[in-house]
């Protein structure tokens, strides 16, 4: 599936808890371009989370319209696939079931034999890929926890997206796991291009990964700062020293600073 | 490593045993109690050779009702358990009567039971059965509602129906706990069986120790209480075992055990 663009357009999303209801996010207008990755950065609780699960479809705008490729979304798509803050993967499955699921949901091989045997292939080029070749056969207990969330990367990439989303998948790794990850993300991103929406809270993960770095103010949780990142590709360990890269940073940092967000002492 | 590890700690465990009847032995010999207060190990190891058909007979209608009994709860147990965790009537007005009744003592229905289905081998088994569906329904019913929220909205990203939800998330999830469940539910269902037997009998290890009782003949009541313990390590590691094979995932999670 080829990937289309993503329009939201004035999407608000309020809750109803029982302290009454607690807006999440203010309106959002948003255009996003096909084969892009964008970043969207913002402090804990402004609602970014809950951006992504309306663009995943697993909540419903309480206002506005999201609409892929033209046409208006209902629940979950074929072709988005979600990496998850925790690898939720199942500890009953091996590495390679695990990967193999979403197939397995789909129906897709259930008694086509040879088709079992080519995603089997296509999953285990995937986690050679991410380094885990020979992992296969391995329960996720035997994991560690960068090896387990490169795991639920192919499990998402297994179902070759067109739009990748991903929730702070990071966010539960020690730091040089993280850069490690962040490497390995690029590496994936060439390779299988597709559309990708990656949330954070690290400003210099989204500014190294991103072509577009979308700022968000706390919450109700609306876009302050739209912010193309113009840094060529192949990206790797000297951009993150590069002049430009860290002018990015800064400039992120500013607005969260005049957001009351960050403050020195 | 750890093969190695269990079989020295089945040898210790083997070797405190038996060093635990030789001082049994040795203390009726020393102070030498008579056989009507305390017989020796030998003693009772000597009549069980002697009565073993009779042991054996009596042992193979408990060990009946115990898994018959068992096997009911199991039966039922989950399926009601299914039903409680995807019911909200259920859930919320049914389950915790259940689990009030739970307090009840089931033993003491049990001339109730007699009342309404006579002195035969169903109100053993419905005794086993009501002792040991307890533990297996809540356990069951604890597992299914153990999925975290964040495990259904990826089932919901991968498109799963219902019933993928229950098959490849719910049930696999709840595995270990309904297991646990299984081991309360298997060692309680003997001792309903037993305690049945008890309240009326004509056969079965509890009418055994009863009739053995009423003779005062403690080598047979040592005996019947080597069977029923034969019979309750026997079931509860089976049980253990089933559930070794079955959830490879589990067993080797925690550590070997």
């Amino acid at each position: 599936m080829s990937a289309q663009p993503i329009v939201i357009r004035e999407v608000e999303k309020t809750f109803q808890t029982r302290g009454g209801a607690v807006q999440a996010l203010a309106k959002v207008d948003l255009n996003i371009e096909p084969l892009s990755f964008v970043s969207v950065v913002g402090p804990s609780g402004c609602g970014k989370s809950t951006l992504m699960n309306l663009l995943a479809g697993l909540d419903t705008p309480t206002d506005g319209t999201i609409l892929i490729g033209g046409k208006p979304m209902k629940g979950p798509q074929e072709g988005n696939a979600v990496v998850f803050q925790k690898d939720l993967l199942l500890e009953w499955r091996t590495v390679l079931a695990n990967v193999l699921l979403p197939f397995e949901l789909q129906n897709i091989t259930w008694l086509d034999r040879k088709n079992r045997m080519t995603n089997k292939q296509m999953a285990e080029e995937m986690l050679q890929m991410v380094g885990l070749e020979g992992f296969g056969d391995k329960y996720p207990f035997e994991l560690s926890g960068g090896m387990r969330q490169r795991v639920s990367i192919c499990r998402a990439l297994i179902q070759q997206p067109s739009l990748l989303m991903m929730d702070e998948p990071f966010g539960a790794l020690d730091a040089l796991t993280r850069e490690q990850m962040m490497y390995d993300l690029l590496k994936i991103y060439k390779k299988y291009k597709c559309t990708v929406v990656f949330i954070t809270h690290s400003i210099e993960e989204a500014v190294f990964l991103s072509d577009r770095v979308l700022v968000m103010s706390p919450r109700p949780g609306s876009v302050v700062r739209d912010l193309p990142i113009e840094l060529e590709r192949p990206r790797g360990m000297n951009t993150r020293m590069d002049a430009r890269f860290l002018e990015y940073v800064r400039e992120i940092r500013g607005v969260f600073q005049s957001q009351g967000v960050l403050a020195e002492v | 490593m750890k093969a190695g590890f269990n079989l020295r700690q089945a040898l210790s465990v083997s070797a405190t045993f038996l060093g635990f009847l030789v001082l049994w032995q040795l203390v009726c010999l020393f102070f030498d109690i008579p056989a009507y207060l305390l017989p020796t190990p030998t003693d009772i190891l000597g009549r069980m050779i002697q009565d073993s058909d009779v042991l054996l007979r009596h042992s193979g209608v408990t060990l009946f009702e115990i898994l018959a009994g068992f096997g009911l709860s199991v039966l039922f147990g989950i399926p009601a358990a299914v039903i409680i965790v995807y019911s909200r009537y259920f859930s919320q007005s049914v389950f915790p009567l259940l689990i009030g009744l739970q307090c009840v003592p089931m033993i003491s229905i049990a001339p109730l039971l007699i009342t309404w289905l006579g002195f035969g081998m169903v109100t053993k088994v419905m005794i086993a059965f009501l002792i040991s569906f307890f533990p297996i329904i809540v356990s069951s019913v604890v597992g299914l509602k153990a999925m975290e929220k964040e495990m259904l909205m990826l089932a919901t990203s991968l498109r799963a129906s219902r019933l993928q939800v229950f098959l490849h998330f719910r049930l696999p999830k709840a595995l270990p706990s309904i297991f646990g469940g299984f081991k309360v539910g298997i060692t309680l269902a003997v001792v309903g069986a037993v305690v049945a037997e008890f309240v009326s009998s004509d056969r079965g290890l509890g009418y055994l120790q009863l009739v053995a009782n009423s003779k005062l003949d403690i080598t047979m009541q040592f005996c019947v209480i080597v069977m029923l313990g034969a019979i309750g390590l026997a079931l509860y590691n089976i049980v253990g075992l089933i559930e070794k094979i079955a959830l490879p995932w589990y067993r080797a999670a925690r550590g070997g055990e």
